[in-house]
């Protein structure tokens, strides 16, 4: 196939899946047997792209023109590649995932929650392979609405409040923020398309360069910079699948991808030279604060969740940095974050289906229950924190990097000080569950490994997490690709 | 001579005569027929009439051949026509929705009526739409009043009868301002046409009187387009009258008074007059963001859907008001394809009120509690229209919302750029209310037997709802002709 012709592919294969799910909402079995033909398709479709975009071709798609010279678009460049690659990855493995987890806390509504899956899969790839801005939107507040139902899914008050703070967020930072600035984009640049070198004028005045930034950053509200991070922690509310997938990868890697992407095609780094200070401030304040929290968290998925917002900050920052060795730093932790992340969302999924268990002080001893689960959480922690042997060493190795390259100490405080920071509030988890004897109450309990389907999604990406490791040529190669400037 | 010739003429004459017809057979059935039938054949002619006027020719058709500006001429360019494509369209969507709707709403034995003066109220907004000539504006705005006064208050509430008394009264003050702003403009060029009384007032400039005429006009036209604070009308006409009445209401009474405004303020007036010699523009934008704030605010707090929406559409009316006050190309095609594009939203919304209505008996939030249960298309339906509201990419509003900042911006006003999308986001609040009710709520008991309203209310309302999508993602024929029309207005390019 064309390249064209996969990229609408790539769209349309989950959209159909979803179709799909709906019509088979009657046979669960055949509903997930059709999620996981989906996924894996999708997954076909998305690497066969792979080769042409290392090769340095940028395949692309043109679909309708909603207004005059505001195309919704395609373009497969490295960054949108990786994006995909992984969002495409990881919902196969989740995918597994979610029907050992629906069905082992017979949850509701599950015809609803594998449609929004792939409805929210759609937007992701929409994201990723987005040519310009107007595109990016499009599926960007797409991806906020369709991910809204998975959120408010149990349907009980907190729900509610979980979905609220979501909407408020991540629609409210997009409208008030994202839209003028892309409006105003294409007002001075009379395009929004996505250019190697950025696509403002030059003749910009600081003052309106820094103002347009300081929309961005803040508009994409799902990279979760402080002060707009807490729809986050409130969308923990969702069943631990949709914070695996959505909430560890797709749409918070969506964020960060839109960061990345606008900053390095939207401003040019060349251009941005200088004007970053505060951003690498607000991005470092977001790492140490959100450390902080999550440090003193009872609850597992909330420190999770925190530690999520405190990571997606390192890409920020090191983005912000500028340098081309951070610049690729930040874009290989948007893979290994995301294998490391949902790793630790599937463990903490498993403990909760498992042994119905929530916070952190319940969880003495068991590992000896469950070793897979535990074993592979200590792999996501590891990936955390950025020791070896897990991916995330290979970026904070880049980040810190770039960050000394640039002379950057503050920066490279940062980075250091915050690995001290996740070990302190992973480790002592790992500690609990394999060195600590169980709890007396606990006693009674007679549970022991998570449902099969769980265990395997959650074994493949620790293994993932450390393949990723000893072999991080193809996302280091696109990362190389991307900063070439033409 | 052929027919086509006389397109402007049948435009008004099809569903004029057609009343008449419904009442003489004094019966239901061949009333809606008649009246349906008339309002598709003025949605041809409407058609016909738009494409005509692609290449920015403008018709002009002497009624009983006598020559403007002596007699009355009717006048269609690519403002008109695109007016006329809303109002007929939205009638002949209506109308075959209104069969199946008013069966629960109005006696049967005064259905013929309401076809009647259905088809009277189209007239009247379609006659105002193409005239040439001053006074027939006038004439056509009574009869088009006249007959909603009767619609409103048909409504199955006896609160429908103070609702339509209120705009009788708030509708009557208006058309005497517009009157006597007509009557002053008559004084001093000594004609009605619009075109004639254009030259002759160009020659005059801005004397004290002709001032005093575009105030009138100017008040008396924002009470009938509702402008904050002219508005209180609204609210209870929306609410009490018939559903399918309070959907062609929303859709095109306000729009086609918005129409007449730029008509003079474009076409007669000038904008070098209106916008240089007044405080127009500035008493325009501080209306129109009061409207866009005040009224979204209300509607967050209101108890019942129709009326939750009819504020909406005041402070949708507030988007249209502020795209003219900017005085631009960009901001005056924001104002125009807007008025489009909440045409087909709120027609969208009430029609799909209307269905939820006639199942479950109310539209109050309490009563519409776990609707997505009961009526998952109508739900699903109210929940895409309220995404247009807000204007997400993807549905009409979005283009709205994108000229009205980017016209913001060309202007240098960074905070009414901020204004626009933050008030954008009390629309999310309303919406979200609900959202909510219909989503998280569990069903009333003595509504758990009830299904998804019948087809004949559903099927118009989709349709509406698919436009409400299609013209956010394909807006050659929204912004082609709202642009084109701009252009033409300001005299720029033809």
């Amino acid at each position: 196939m064309t390249g064209n012709a996969l990229i609408l592919a790539a769209l349309a294969i989950p959209l159909l899946g979803g179709i799909g799910i709906a019509l088979c909402a009657r046979r669960a079995n055949l509903r997930e047997a059709v999620t996981l033909v989906t996924s894996v398709l999708l997954f076909i479709c998305v690497a066969s792209l792979l080769p042409a975009v290392l090769a340095g071709a940028r395949p692309q798609a043109h679909l309708l023109e909603p207004l005059p010279g505001l195309p919704v678009a395609f373009e497969v460049e490295p960054l949108g590649m990786l994006f995909a690659l992984i969002a495409s990855g990881l919902w196969i493995v989740n995918s597994i995932y979610s029907i050992g987890y629906m069905r082992g806390n017979k949850e509701a509504h599950q015809t609803r929650f594998y449609v929004c899956f792939a409805l929210a899969l759609t937007s992701a790839i929409g994201i990723a392979f987005a040519a310009n801005l107007i595109t990016l939107f499009l599926f960007y507040e797409a991806l906020t609405l369709v991910t809204y139902p998975l959120v408010t899914h149990h349907g009980t008050a907190e729900a509610k409040r979980g979905g609220r703070v979501y909407l408020a967020l991540l629609l409210g930072t997009s409208m008030l923020f994202l839209l003028p600035a892309i409006v105003f984009t294409w007002h001075v640049a009379g395009t929004t398309e996505f250019r190697p070198g950025g696509i403002l004028p030059a003749q910009l005045a600081p003052a309106t360069l820094a103002v347009l930034l300081a929309l961005f950053m803040f508009g994409i509200g799902k990279a979760a910079l402080m002060p707009f991070h807490r729809w986050l922690p409130a969308a923990m509310v969702a069943p631990t699948p949709v914070s695996a997938l959505l909430h560890a990868v797709a749409v918070v890697k969506a964020g960060v991808f839109s960061v990345v992407k606008i900053l390095v095609y939207v401003f040019g780094l060349t251009a941005l030279d200088g004007n970053t200070d505060w951003l690498v401030a607000v991005a470092s304040f977001t790492i140490v604060a959100a450390s902080v929290v999550a440090l003193r968290a009872d609850n597992l998925k909330r420190r999770l969740a925190y530690s999520t917002v405190s990571q997606l900050s390192y890409v920020v920052l090191a983005t912000a940095l500028l340098a081309p060795l951070s610049v690729a730093g930040a874009v290989f932790h948007i893979a290994a974050h995301a294998l490391g992340k949902i790793t630790l969302f599937f463990a903490a999924g498993s403990i909760y289906t498992a042994a119905h268990k929530t916070e952190v002080s319940q969880l003495d001893g068991i590992g000896r229950r469950m070793p897979w689960t535990m074993g592979a959480f200590a792999i996501g922690a590891l990936s955390m924190i950025g020791l070896p042997p897990a991916a995330g060493f290979v970026s904070k190795w880049y980040m810190l990097s770039g960050a000394m390259a640039e002379a950057h100490w503050g920066a490279v405080a940062v980075i250091v000080g915050s690995t001290l920071l996740n070990a302190g509030y992973f480790l002592p988890i790992v500690h609990r569950a394999f060195f600590r004897a169980p709890r007396p109450e606990d006693a009674s309990h007679t549970h022991g490994e998570a449902p099969l389907p769980i265990v395997i999604a959650l074994t493949l990406t620790a293994v993932g997490t450390v393949a990723l490791f000893f072999a991080p040529e193809v996302p280091l190669a696109l990362a190389q690709r991307m900063l070439v400037t033409p | 001579m052929s027919l086509a010739l006389h397109l402007p003429a049948l435009q008004v004459v099809i569903p004029l005569v057609s009343a008449p017809l419904a009442v003489l057979f004094r019966r239901a059935g061949p009333a809606f027929l008649i009246v349906t039938a008339a309002s598709w054949a003025a949605f041809a002619t409407a058609i016909a009439l738009w494409l005509k006027t692609g290449d920015g020719a403008t018709i002009s058709y002497a009624i009983g051949s006598w020559q403007p500006p002596w007699g009355i001429e009717y006048r269609v360019d690519r403002l008109s026509s695109f007016v006329l494509l809303i109002v007929s369209g939205m009638a002949a969507l209506t109308l075959p929705y209104s069969r199946a709707s008013i069966e629960r709403e109005i006696p049967r034995e005064q259905h013929y009526l309401f076809y009647a003066m259905f088809a009277l109220c189209l007239t009247g907004l379609l006659g105002i739409t193409i005239t040439g000539d001053a006074f027939n504006i006038f004439v056509f705005l009574e009869i088009s009043s006249l007959s909603s006064y009767v619609l409103i208050a048909l409504g199955r509430d006896r609160r429908a009868l103070m609702a339509a008394y209120q705009y009788l009264v708030m509708g009557t003050i208006g058309a005497t301002f517009i009157v006597i702003g007509i009557g002053l403009l008559y004084l001093i060029t000594g004609t009605l046409n619009l075109a004639d009384m254009a030259g002759r007032l160009a020659q005059v400039g801005g004397t004290r009187p002709v001032l005093a005429a575009l105030a009138f006009l100017t008040v008396g036209i924002s009470l009938k387009l509702a402008l904050y604070p002219l508005h209180q009308w609204l609210p209870n006409a929306y609410t009490y009258a018939p559903s399918a009445v309070s959907a062609f209401l929303a859709a095109t009474a306000t729009k086609v008074s918005v129409y007449v405004l730029i008509r003079f303020y474009y076409s007669v007036f000038g904008e070098s007059l209106v916008f240089a010699k007044l405080p127009l523009p500035q008493i325009m934008l501080l209306l129109s963001v009061a409207a866009m704030f005040a009224a979204s605010a209300v509607a967050i707090f209101q108890h019942d859907l129709k009326r939750l929406f009819a504020y909406s559409s005041v402070a949708q009316i507030g988007y249209i008001t502020l795209g003219l006050s900017f005085d631009s190309v960009t901001g005056l095609t924001a104002s125009i394809v807007h008025l489009f594009n909440h045409a087909v939203t709120k027609g969208a919304l009430f029609l799909l009120i209307g269905g939820a209505v006639a199942v479950v008996g109310g539209a109050t939030l309490s009563r519409l509690s776990g609707l997505a249960r009961v009526m998952p298309l109508t739900s699903f339906g109210i929940v895409l229209g309220g995404l247009s509201l807000i204007g997400v990419p993807g549905t009409a509003g979005f283009i709205s919302k994108w000229y009205l900042v980017l016209a913001a911006l060309e202007k240098g006003q960074w905070w009414l750029a901020m204004a626009i999308v933050a008030s954008s986001l009390l629309a999310v609040a309303y919406v979200w209310r609900f959202v909510e009710v219909a989503y998280f709520r569990e069903p009333r008991a003595d509504l758990a037997t009830r299904r998804e309203a019948p087809l004949a209310l559903l099927v118009p309302a989709w349709i509406l709802v698919g436009a409400t999508v299609y013209f956010g993602l394909e807006t050659s024929v929204s912004v082609g002709s709202a642009a084109n029309a701009a252009a033409m207005l300001l005299g720029i390019g033809k």
